[in-house]
C-alpha cells in the first residue's frame, strides 16, 4: 500500500489505547451511526437511539435505511448513487421516528478506512433540526407585527408606531394603495388595543347605496321607512365597546359624512326614525386608497370630517418602496402556501427570484400573495422556476401598470379601478380562482375531457379535481 | 371471511417508509391463513395519500408497513384499517409471520 493516506495512517500512533471510544461517542451531542461496507449498522450512539426511537441493540446488523428511515436513504442514497463514497456528503432531510414523528435532520455521511487505507465502511452523523427550525420560525416572526410581514425601514418605522397608536383611543386614518394590507393593519391595531376583547366591526362604505349604508351604519326603527318591518341595530351599535372599521371612507356619500361627523363629536348614534340616541363607545378606524386631501380640495370630502379622522395617521407604503420586503414576503408566502397545500417546495430558482424581484407589483402584497399561491399550485418540482410563474410577469409591461389612475372629477361614489382594464383576455389582475379555472379548463382540453388524466396533469387527486370542477361550475358549461 | 392485506415494499423488503414506497404487495387470504390471491402493484410515484386511497379502494383490512406518519396512521385507523407499523424484514417472511399470528408492531424479521 503506497497511498499517502495509508502512510499517514501507519505513521499515526493511536491517541490512547485505553480510551473508551464507545463511551466517548455516546457522550457526543450528535447522533453517530457507524456502518460497514454493506451499509449495515455496526454501532449507533444514544442520540441516534433518541432521534429514531430504535434501541441500539436492535439496530445492530440492520441496513442503515431501516435504522434511519430518512428520505435521503430511500430516494437519493449517496452511497448507492456513486458506488463507493469518496468524499463527505452533508444534506438536510427528514426521518420518521418509531413514535411516528417526522423529524427534520441534517445527515453527514463520510467514508471510513482501515489502517491500511482500504475502505472499511461509513460513519454517519445525525443532527436533529427541530429546535433550529423552531428558531427559524421565530426569526421569521421577528420581521412581523400581527400578521403583517416586513423588514424594510418604512415598515420597521410603522411597527414601532402601531403599538403606540393602538394604546390610544383616538380615531385612526389608514392610507395606502390597494393591496397594501390596510384591513390587516386595522385589525392589528384593534387586537393590540385595550378594546381587543370587544367586537371589531367592518363596513365597506363603497359597497352599499347611500340609503342602505345609512341604515347599516346607524340602524333603524320599525316603520322608519317602507320595508323597515322591525328594529335593526346599526354597525355603530354592534361595535359598542369595540372598534368600527370604515373601509373605503373616501366613498362615503356627503350626507353620511355629516352624520359621521356628528357621531365623532357627540359619540351618540341616532337610528333612522328614532329620536332617542344610543351612546356608543366606539373607536373609529377609517381607511382609504384615495387621496383625501385632494378630495377635500375638490369639495368631495368634508374638511372637518377629514380633520377628525386624521388624528392618528398610518400610511402603508406600496411594495415598490419597501426595499427588501419582496424577498421576505415571497419566502413567507411560499412557506405558507407550501404548508397549506402540502407541497415540498424549498424555494425559488435564481432566475425565478430575479424575475420576481424585478417586477413592480402594482397590486402590492395582495398581488405578490396571489403570485406565490399560483406558483405553489402550479409547481410540481422542488423549486419554483420561471415556467411556474404567470406569463404576464415576464412581459415588460410593468411601467404602464404603475401609473397612478387620476381621480374621476365627478364620480364620488364610484370606486376607481386601481388598474386599467386589460385589453386582451389575459391573466393579469385575474384572481387565483380565475387562474385555477383556466388551468382546469386547459388540462381538460389537453386530456380530451378525461378527468383522471386532467387530474394527473394538474398534480391533483381525482376527487380534488371533481370538487374544484363543481366549485367553478365547469360542468354546467 | 377473506382478509385483504397491503404491504408497501422497497425491493423485497417491507418499505422503511410508508410515504416513500412505490411498490405494494396486496394479498387476499382466507380464514385458514391460506393465500388466495397475491399481486404486486407499481405506483407512479411515492405518495402516502395515494397509498391510503389504494387501501380504501382495495378495501384492505390490514396494512403492514415500516415508518408511518402519525397523521396517516390515525387516518387509516379512523377508516377502520388496522396498521402494524415499524416492521422490518423481507415482505414474504413478514407476511408468513403475520399469517401464523406472531407479527406485532416493531418486529424485526431477519431472514
Amino acid at each position: 500500500m503506497t497511498s499517502k493516506s495509508s502512510k499517514t495512517s501507519k505513521e499515526q500512533k493511536p491517541i490512547h489505547p485505553e480510551i473508551d471510544f464507545y463511551r466517548l461517542l455516546n457522550d457526543l451531542p450528535l447522533g453517530v451511526l457507524i456502518l460497514d461496507r454493506q451499509r449495515r449498522a455496526l454501532y449507533c450512539n444514544q442520540v441516534v437511539e433518541a432521534i429514531t426511537g430504535l434501541p441500539a441493540a436492535a439496530a445492530q446488523g440492520l441496513a442503515c435505511r431501516h435504522v434511519m428511515r430518512s428520505r435521503l436513504c430511500l430516494t437519493q442514497c449517496p452511497v448507492s448513487q456513486a458506488g463507493a463514497l469518496r468524499e463527505t456528503v452533508c444534506c438536510e432531510t427528514d426521518l420518521i421516528s418509531r413514535d411516528r414523528q417526522r423529524i427534520p435532520v441534517r445527515v453527514t455521511l463520510a467514508p471510513t478506512y482501515d489502517r491500511y487505507g482500504k475502505p472499511a465502511g461509513y460513519v454517519e452523523t445525525v443532527e436533529d433540526l427541530r429546535l433550529l427550525r423552531e428558531h427559524d420560525e421565530k426569526v421569521g416572526q421577528a420581521f412581523s407585527f400581527g400578521h403583517i410581514v416586513g423588514q424594510s425601514a418604512p415598515m420597521e418605522k410603522m411597527f414601532r408606531i402601531v403599538p403606540v397608536i393602538a394604546q390610544s383611543d383616538a380615531s385612526v386614518l389608514i392610507t395606502g394603495e390597494t393591496g397594501t394590507g390596510k384591513d390587516m393593519l386595522a385589525e392589528t391595531v384593534h387586537q393590540q388595543s385595550e378594546r381587543a376583547k370587544g367586537p371589531f366591526i367592518k363596513i365597506n362604505c363603497g359597497a352599499l347605496p347611500e340609503t342602505l349604508l345609512e341604515s347599516e351604519l346607524f340602524g333603524h326603527t320599525k316603520g322608519a321607512f317602507t320595508g323597515a318591518v322591525e328594529n335593526k341595530k346599526g354597525r355603530f351599535h354592534l361595535a359598542h365597546n369595540g372598534t368600527l372599521y370604515l373601509t373605503e371612507i373616501g366613498d362615503l356619500p356627503l350626507p353620511l359624512q355629516v352624520k359621521l361627523l356628528t357621531f365623532l363629536d357627540d359619540k351618540v348614534v341616532y337610528p333612522l326614525g328614532d329620536t332617542k340616541g344610543f351612546a356608543a363607545d366606539v373607536r373609529i378606524i377609517a381607511a382609504t386608497h384615495r387621496n383625501l386631501e385632494q378630495m377635500v380640495r375638490e369639495g368631495r370630502f368634508r374638511q372637518d370630517l377629514f380633520f377628525r379622522l386624521n388624528v392618528l395617521r398610518l400610511h402603508i407604503p406600496p411594495l415598490r418602496e419597501r426595499e427588501g420586503d419582496v424577498h421576505l414576503l415571497l419566502d413567507h408566502f411560499l412557506r405558507y402556501f407550501a404548508q397549506k397545500l402540502n407541497r415540498d417546495i424549498s424555494g425559488y430558482t435564481a432566475k425565478a427570484m430575479k424575475a420576481l424581484l424585478a417586477y413592480s407589483y402594482p397590486g402590492n402584497v395582495r398581488e405578490l400573495r396571489n403570485l406565490a399561491e399560483y406558483a405553489v399550485n402550479v409547481c410540481q418540482e422542488d423549486k419554483i422556476a420561471l415556467k411556474h410563474l404567470p406569463a404576464y410577469l415576464l412581459e415588460s409591461r410593468a411601467p404602464e401598470m404603475i401609473e397612478v389612475v387620476p381621480e374621476p372629477p365627478h364620480a364620488v361614489s364610484a370606486p376607481t379601478p386601481a388598474l386599467p382594464p386589460p385589453t386582451e383576455p389575459k391573466m393579469e389582475g385575474a384572481s387565483w380562482a380565475a387562474v385555477e379555472r383556466q388551468l382546469i379548463m386547459d388540462a381538460l382540453i389537453k386530456s380530451r375531457g378525461n378527468r383522471l388524466q386532467a387530474a394527473e396533469r394538474l398534480g391533483w387527486s381525482r376527487s380534488t379535481l371533481w370538487r374544484k370542477i363543481r366549485h367553478h361550475g365547469i360542468d354546467a358549461i | 371471511m377473506t382478509q385483504r392485506i397491503i404491504i408497501p415494499l422497497h425491493e423485497e423488503e417491507v418499505a422503511p417508509r410508508f410515504d416513500l414506497s412505490t411498490e405494494v404487495l396486496t394479498v387476499e387470504c382466507g380464514d385458514d391463513g391460506q393465500i388466495l390471491k397475491e399481486k404486486i402493484l407499481i405506483l407512479p410515484g411515492p405518495s402516502a395519500e395515494r397509498l391510503c386511497h389504494l387501501a380504501l379502494t382495495e378495501k384492505a383490512h390490514l396494512i403492514i408497513c415500516g415508518g408511518i406518519d402519525q397523521e396517516v396512521f390515525d387516518y387509516l385507523i379512523w377508516k377502520r384499517v388496522q396498521v402494524i407499523d415499524d416492521v422490518i424484514g423481507p415482505g414474504a417472511l413478514v407476511l408468513q409471520r403475520y399469517l401464523k399470528g406472531h407479527l406485532k408492531a416493531g418486529d424485526i424479521v431477519r431472514p
